[in-house]
């Protein structure tokens, strides 16, 4: 059966067999392709010799370097933080305001803070901390529970509405859903604190803007005070500047006093060290200083 | 087609699908709440459509014994087509999730529509659905031709290629209704596996039946490939599925395996899909084809031997590439980088040989896009078979791992290498399947082609940018000594790549649905020629010595 032919286009034999119109040449294995299987086979077992490798028993060839990347890795780490010990060792002694002074330490702050920012809150306070509708604006004065890098330290620490033990808790009351407040009484609240931080809007009723003050008086004061300017002992926002959290027109203001609000921010005590916490709250009392 | 069945494979028939209906109706009353009971309904309804079709013909004339003086390739023909319909809906999905991966805000709010459920409905479309139809359609056809001999039956490759379909199908709705065990290329669930597996074992079967009955004394190169093929992916599906199901009426199963083990054992059989799935089937597939098409010998009978064995060899080690620096030992991790390098002759000893095969017929390939197909084909297969050994080297999987570098590297093989030889044999075989004088338009491949090689062009340069900047943006410390950049920062500097890579996909796509409409008009289109009848292709014809049996489209 075997049919053995030179193929005229290379001057190679056939191996003599034939399958449905294909034929085989019986080509040497070029030397090359010897020689770069040698090549790879020494790589192979040069590394093999130098590093861990086969497995014998319970344990494996340790190999000749004795590498091992588990010790690396623990001495890279060691390592990288010994070196960010010349700055970051004073973040964790010194106060707020030393630091805040010190030019050459806010460097690794803003440049630590950013990408901390980045991995952890960005998600929710967007990339340029600008937030968006129900996740406060971090780069504005308007701050819920205190704008100073300590108040901010321990919000990141205890979140609101978290799990943690000490969580700062707030609520706003859903005033329509509740029945505490008739639905023309809650128009009369919105136009009160629509003019409050809009008053010059030409579509306010005087007359509703003065039965709101009443009302407001009676059922919000308690919590946004007398002059409507917010509680941060509460975490009540102040209702007179122009930052919303969920928007402060007629629309969002109706929801917000129809349905309450209770917004949620999560504890980081366990997630972040104390040290990147307090890089954290630095880095947003920086990030409003020059719109100040 | 059931008018190709003899009378006792058409009770045959009826007795499986009667089986699989009453396993459909236990599925779908044991599993009613659950996604399993959605697909025992579904495997239910499969079977009463599959009993009224066989019944509808039951009482057809019994096929003549002629029949046994030709090659049985209905079932050739059924997966080609199955094969093309997979590669426009798995490359449609795979194009979707580009877009969602640049824009992810269009989900529409539908947990079906997330990512991570269309995602596997891409792989495993073009994976299992494209990829598996096309192995086991020209399986069947090149066993039948290099063995000169007829599959031993004609139940058994229908059983082979609907139960494989069902399979596909119990998989992709699946994935849709949230059903997964979370192992990649692997994530149907348990009572899929146990389908598969049965499926699977009855083509091994069928594949050395088959073997049994050649006329060959040698066994072709191809099915080395293909049987290495068949018999690997038996051996991982069932070591990588293992798993306890809750119980008998829910989806959910819990793997045997846990942590570092189940990690090893999960990159082992995926890194082997990737070597017998994803090579050897192919490399069978090249091997016939490729000669077939150029009309030369292979190049080195020699190089096969050791291609193939090094390839077998190799590639079992190289999985745990996959784990570089994570909790796995080291001493794996070195085995699977070293493994990996030596991978690399053996890989480019077959891309070699069929390139050379190519002397003597470069006049051909520049004329012809079919062969064209398969030339730069064996072409990816080399640049990624480079890759990859060059990715599994411990300190450059430092900087790729987990980046899109490993995406583009995998697209460079599965459009590269896979898509393109499977296209090109596909164009090959549907003129001789449906006896034409070639396909519907040689002008449409040709576009095919340009839009195909475009297409991954784009995308694997895509992927490479946007790989490589995200790796170096993940490890770039500031001064201060801490990441200078948030995950975020590399997300905004991958989206330009992101947008190209789709495109990139959109040209892929474009290419793969040209290319079924026209073998669609290549099938409708009656050229019945007397050339065409080639009465060589038969199985008990002697070989004619020394005068190779051409066949149409040559």
């Amino acid at each position: 059966m075997a049919h053995f032919e030179r193929d005229p286009h290379t001057g190679h034999m056939t191996t003599g067999h034939e399958w449905n119109g294909i034929t085989e040449l019986n080509t040497p294995v070029p030397k090359v392709i010897w020689l770069f299987l040698a090549c790879t086979v020494i790589f192979a077992v040069g590394y093999w010799i130098l590093m861990p490798t086969w497995p014998i028993g319970r344990t494996y060839t340790k190999g000749l370097l004795g590498d091992d990347v588990r010790h690396d890795l623990t001495q890279s780490v060691k390592q990288a933080a010994l070196d960010r010990s010349v700055w970051s060792a004073r973040i964790e002694k010194e106060s707020f305001a030393d630091i805040q002074k010190d030019a050459a330490l806010m460097e690794p702050v803003r440049e630590t803070g950013r990408a901390l920012f980045g991995d952890n809150c960005a998600a929710c306070h967007g990339r340029n901390a600008q937030g968006s509708k129900g996740f406060p604006n971090l780069t504005t004065s308007s701050w819920l529970w205190g704008g100073t890098p300590e108040a901010i330290f321990d919000t990141i620490r205890v979140g609101i509405n978290s799990a943690h033990p000490e969580t700062r808790t707030s609520q706003m009351p859903a005033f329509g859903k509740d029945g505490m407040l008739p639905r023309p009484d809650i128009d009369k609240a919105i136009a009160f604190v629509r003019s409050l931080s809009h008053p010059d809007a030409k579509d306010l009723d005087p007359a509703k803007v003065a039965a709101g003050k009443e009302l407001f008086a009676a059922n919000c004061a308690s919590c946004h005070g007398e002059d409507a300017k917010g509680n941060i002992e509460m975490g009540a926002p102040n209702l007179t500047d122009p930052f919303w959290i969920y928007g402060g027109d007629q629309a969002s203001i109706a929801e917000t006093l129809w349905g309450g609000r209770q917004g949620h921010m999560p504890t980081w005590e366990n997630r972040l060290s104390a040290l990147d916490r307090k890089i954290l709250a630095l880095y947003l009392v920086d990030l409003r200083k020059p719109e100040k | 087609m059931v008018a190709e069945l003899t009378k006792n494979e058409r009770q045959g028939a009826l007795v499986i699908l009667l089986a699989l209906a009453i396993t459909g109706l236990a599925m779908a009353a044991g599993g009613r709440g659950d996604p399993f009971g959605v697909h025992g309904a579904l495997v239910l309804v499969t079977a009463i459509v599959g009993i009224f079709a066989v019944i509808s013909g039951y009482y057809a004339p019994e096929p003549s014994p002629d029949r046994l003086d030709s090659y049985y390739d209905t079932p050739t023909k059924f997966g080609i087509i199955a094969a093309m319909v997979w590669a426009v809906i798995g490359m449609a999905v795979g194009d979707w999730v580009a877009w969602l991966l640049a824009y992810p805000e269009w989900t529409f709010d539908a947990a079906w529509a997330s990512f991570g459920r269309l995602r596997p409905v891409h792989t495993s479309g073009v994976i299992f659905g494209f990829g598996g139809n096309a192995l086991i359609a020209t399986s069947f056809y090149v066993m039948q031709r290099t063995s000169r001999a007829r599959l031993p039956d004609q139940l058994t490759p229908w059983f082979v290629l609907f139960g494989y379909n069902l399979f596909c199908v119990i998989a992709a709705t699946g994935y849709l209704m949230g059903v997964t065990q979370s192992k990649e290329y692997a994530e149907p669930e348990w009572y899929a596996d146990i389908w598969l597996v049965i499926v699977w074992v009855v083509y091994f079967v069928l594949y050395l039946r088959t073997l049994n009955r050649r006329k060959e004394p040698h066994i072709y190169v191809s099915n080395w490939y293909y049987l290495a093929f068949i018999l690997v992916v038996a051996m991982l599906h069932i070591v990588n599925n293992l798993a306890v199901p809750i119980s008998w009426g829910s989806a959910k199963s819990y793997s045997l395996f846990s942590g570092v083990q189940d990690a090893m054992t999960e990159w082992w059989y995926g890194h082997n899909a990737v070597a017998f799935f994803l090579t050897s089937g192919f490399l069978g597939m090249m091997y016939y084809y490729m000669p077939k098409r150029a009309g030369r010998p292979i190049y080195s009978y020699r190089m096969s031997i050791i291609s193939f064995w090094g390839i077998t060899f190799f590639y079992m080690w190289a999985g745990s590439h996959h784990l570089h620096y994570t909790a796995l030992p080291q001493w794996v991790q070195s085995l699977g980088m070293t493994f990996s390098v030596m991978l690399l002759v053996p890989s480019w000893v077959s891309a070699g040989n069929a390139l050379m095969t190519l002397n003597g017929a470069w006049h051909k390939v520049r004329d012809d896009a079919v062969l064209r197909f398969m030339m730069v084909a064996a072409v990816f297969y080399g640049l990624s078979t480079f890759e990859g050994s060059f990715m599994a080297i411990r300190p450059v999987n430092a900087l790729s791992h987990y980046t899109d570098w490993t995406v583009g590297h995998v697209h460079a093989g599965a459009l590269g290498w896979v898509a393109m030889i499977t296209f090109g044999a596909i164009y090959a075989s549907v003129p001789w399947l449906w006896k034409r004088n070639g396909m519907y338009s040689a002008k449409l491949v040709e576009a095919h082609f340009w839009l195909a090689l475009a297409g991954t062009i784009i995308y694997v340069f895509a992927m490479w940018n946007s790989g490589i900047i995200q790796g170096l943006m993940w490890r770039t410390y500031n001064e201060s000594g801490t990441l200078a950049y948030s995950f975020v920062d590399s997300l905004v500097a991958m989206h330009p790549y992101y947008i190209a890579r789709a495109v990139g996909g959109v040209f892929f796509l474009l290419g793969a649905i040209i290319g079924f409409y026209n073998i669609w008009m290549t099938i409708r289109t009656a050229s019945q020629d007397e050339a065409a009848q080639n009465t060589a292709d038969r199985p008990v014809a002697e070989p004619a010595v020394g005068v190779p049996a051409l066949q149409p489209g040559e």
